[in-house]
């Protein structure tokens, strides 16, 4: 996506809903956060009203809370447990199906079932996220082309955060918290005197929308009480991760006591690689049906957690012991994946420290490893 | 062609698991068209005699009785594969392995002198070779059709070990223990089930016996220290359908 020059304008609060009417009339199908069960989770939503207003997060290693704000902000919150691979790599999808007739087998490939998703509310870690699958899906030689179907059509609304978690580390990460680029239109919510949005054009496809709606130009005090969210969000960052040579801190750390300790923690249940924005791992399953004519193939998520992982055949898994499973996430994390995708696999958006059902920390387990950096077991 | 023959066999039990076959209702009749149903009490008392290409065994040993006839079964079977929680574990009434049965039956029974039962209840691969386990009180009559589709095409079933927490997280259920503080047995949970009660806002309680490499006691020790559960409720909650599984039966003897 190419930045456009278009000078930043404001949306009021109430043509909220004006801009989710001219996504639709575009024939999106909206997707968004929305409370479910005392959790903002990414669904269909329809009109400004479905979004968690007034919600806040508070969450922590292995702790996540909804809380009321105290005012009526749509976007107050910060990111929870999906990730939008929910809807651009679904976590089971069909890829064909074959049929035995007497003398032949006739295989019928799935045709790519893409919407076009508007994103509605997209935080700046999340645009990086969506980036570093692009790499894995989009690739010249490998594209899956459900993915890129589906990502090829989709609308980027992304919102800057005003706020932090205490497990975010968009900073460390370089990619937030405000958006930068990756997205069609980006907005910024602004609650003083008055509730709206500073909104910036990221494309022309974004560009003709906020033609469609109710807008005005956007003054300098409109674009100071945009840089201030941002600051408060910056201010606000509950985590750090000193990226400085920890590529190869863990590429020189393997056998680091360190593991060890984590391992005695880790369940190895696979929950940070599901909630992750960047984990990509999947597997198939074959089906047939009861009389062997009709025979499936899915796709469904997978994850370095599992012993069927690494399994090879007659010789068990490779990974068999909690520490290596648990290194080889966060090494590739962190580090390998650089030497594979010329890119960080971590975006800083605290899901796998929120959502580890006994808290575990990367930030914490990085630190940890970088001042035990060359120790070894006997 | 002759198609093979199916045999299901009952020990202590609840009828559960071999009914999950008959509540097959849509596919019950294309599988009655690629496998001979001969030995399916619960269904008919038509039974076509031994030997059997596949035998499924729902149950425990409890008895003296039993523990012989568990090796009969297996002398006219081909291929074993014991169904759910008793089968595979011992079942609720393992219970018993952690007192002393007598003192039970001096309590229930009007006349204990009829009773003739074992100290203990055991999983059948402790008495026999097992050719394959299929786990959960009760077992999922998917996964039971898997494993006779998977019979009858010679492939490995597809029964994943791994957690519950990778089936909540594909139905996009959030998880309950860091949502809203309540204990969960997922993580070193069995997959198998599809996450029904976290999808209900509850914990899962492990009906499907510990997954592949279950780290019950780095679970136990955060769930107690988050005050999410008490120490009396831990050793009841890896203390039921599976309480004789090897790593829930340690762990629960470490909360007595």
């Amino acid at each position: 996506m190419k930045k456009t020059d278009s000078p930043a304008a404001c949306i009021d609060r109430k043509d909220i809903d004006a801009l989710f009417a001219a996504l639709k009339a575009e024939g999106y199908a909206l997707v968004g956060p929305t409370v479910q069960n005392g959790v903002i989770v990414y669904d269909d939503i329809s009109t400004a009203g479905d979004l968690p207003i007034g919600w806040r997060d508070e969450q922590e290693a292995g702790t996540y809370r909804l809380k009321k704000r105290g005012d009526a902000a749509l976007f107050g919150y910060n990111v929870g447990p999906q990730a939008w691979k929910k809807f651009l790599f679904p976590p089971r999808e069909k890829l064909w199906t074959a049929d035995k007739t007497r003398h032949a087998i006739a295989f019928h490939p799935e045709t790519p079932d893409a919407p076009g998703y508007a994103f509605i509310g997209v935080r700046a870690c999340d645009i990086h996220a969506i980036r570093v699958q692009d790499k894995v899906f989009m690739s010249k030689n490998h594209a899956n082309p459900r993915y890129k179907a589906r990502r090829e059509k989709a609308f980027i609304l992304a919102v800057n955060c005003g706020q932090a978690a205490k497990t975010c580390f968009c900073m460390s990460m370089n990619t937030g918290p405000k958006a930068e680029d990756g997205f069609d239109l980006a907005l910024t919510e602004i609650i003083g005197d008055s509730h709206y949005f500073v909104v910036e054009t990221g494309t022309e496809q974004g560009k003709a929308l906020l033609d469609k709606i109710p807008h005005r130009a956007a003054n300098e005090d409109d674009l100071k009480s945009a840089a201030a969210c941002t600051d408060n969000a910056k201010n606000e960052m509950g985590r750090k991760l000193d990226t400085t040579g920890l590529k190869d801190i863990l590429s020189r750390n393997y056998e680091n006591p360190r593991w060890e300790i984590v391992a005695e923690r880790c369940l190895t249940c696979a929950n940070c690689t599901m909630v992750c924005p960047t984990c990509f791992c999947s597997t198939v399953e074959d089906t047939t049906d009861l009389a062997g004519n009709h025979a499936e193939r899915w796709q469904t998520w997978d994850s370095c957690f599992t012993m069927d992982f690494t399994h090879l055949h007659g010789g068990g898994s490779v990974r068999h012991s909690e520490k290596a499973r648990y290194r080889q996430w966060m090494t590739h994390k962190l580090s390998t994946w650089f030497d594979q995708f010329d890119t960080s696999g971590c975006v800083g958006c605290g899901r796998c420290i929120a959502w580890c059902p006994v808290g575990i920390d990367i930030t914490e387990e990085a630190a940890a490893l970088r001042t035990s950096d060359g120790e070894k077991n006997d | 062609m002759t198609k093979p023959k199916l045999a299901v066999w009952k020990f202590a039990s609840c009828d559960g698991c071999q009914l999950s076959l008959l509540d097959c209702e849509d596919e019950l009749l294309s599988l009655a068209g690629e496998i001979d149903i001969a030995n399916f009490r619960e269904a008919s008392r038509a039974v076509v005699e031994g030997p059997y290409d596949l035998s499924l065994v729902e149950g425990s040993i409890t008895t003296p009785h039993d523990r012989e006839r568990i090796v009969e079964v297996r002398a006219q079977s081909k291929y074993l594969v014991t169904i759910g929680a008793c089968a595979t574990a011992g079942g609720i009434q393992a219970l018993r392995n952690f007192k002393d049965v007598k003192d039970f039956i001096s309590i229930v029974y009007a006349h204990p002198e009829y009773i003739d039962t074992l100290e203990t209840s055991t999983p059948i691969a402790a008495h026999v070779h097992v050719d394959y386990e299929l786990h959960g009180c009760p077992i999922n009559k998917k996964q039971l059709l898997e494993v006779i589709n998977s019979f009858l095409h010679k492939r490995k079933p597809d029964i994943p070990s791994y957690s519950v927490c990778i089936e909540c997280k594909r139905r996009g259920t959030p998880c309950v223990t860091v949502s809203h503080g309540i204990a969960c047995l997922g993580p070193v949970t069995h997959a198998g089930c599809g996450a029904i009660c976290p999808a209900y806002n509850r914990g899962c309680y492990g009906c499907y016996g510990p997954k592949e490499t279950p780290n019950t006691e780095s679970l136990a020790r955060w769930l107690r220290g988050n005050e999410m559960i008490s120490e009396e409720d831990m050793l009841r909650l890896f203390r039921t359908f599976n309480a004789d599984a090897p790593a829930f039966k340690k762990e629960s003897e470490r909360h007595e």
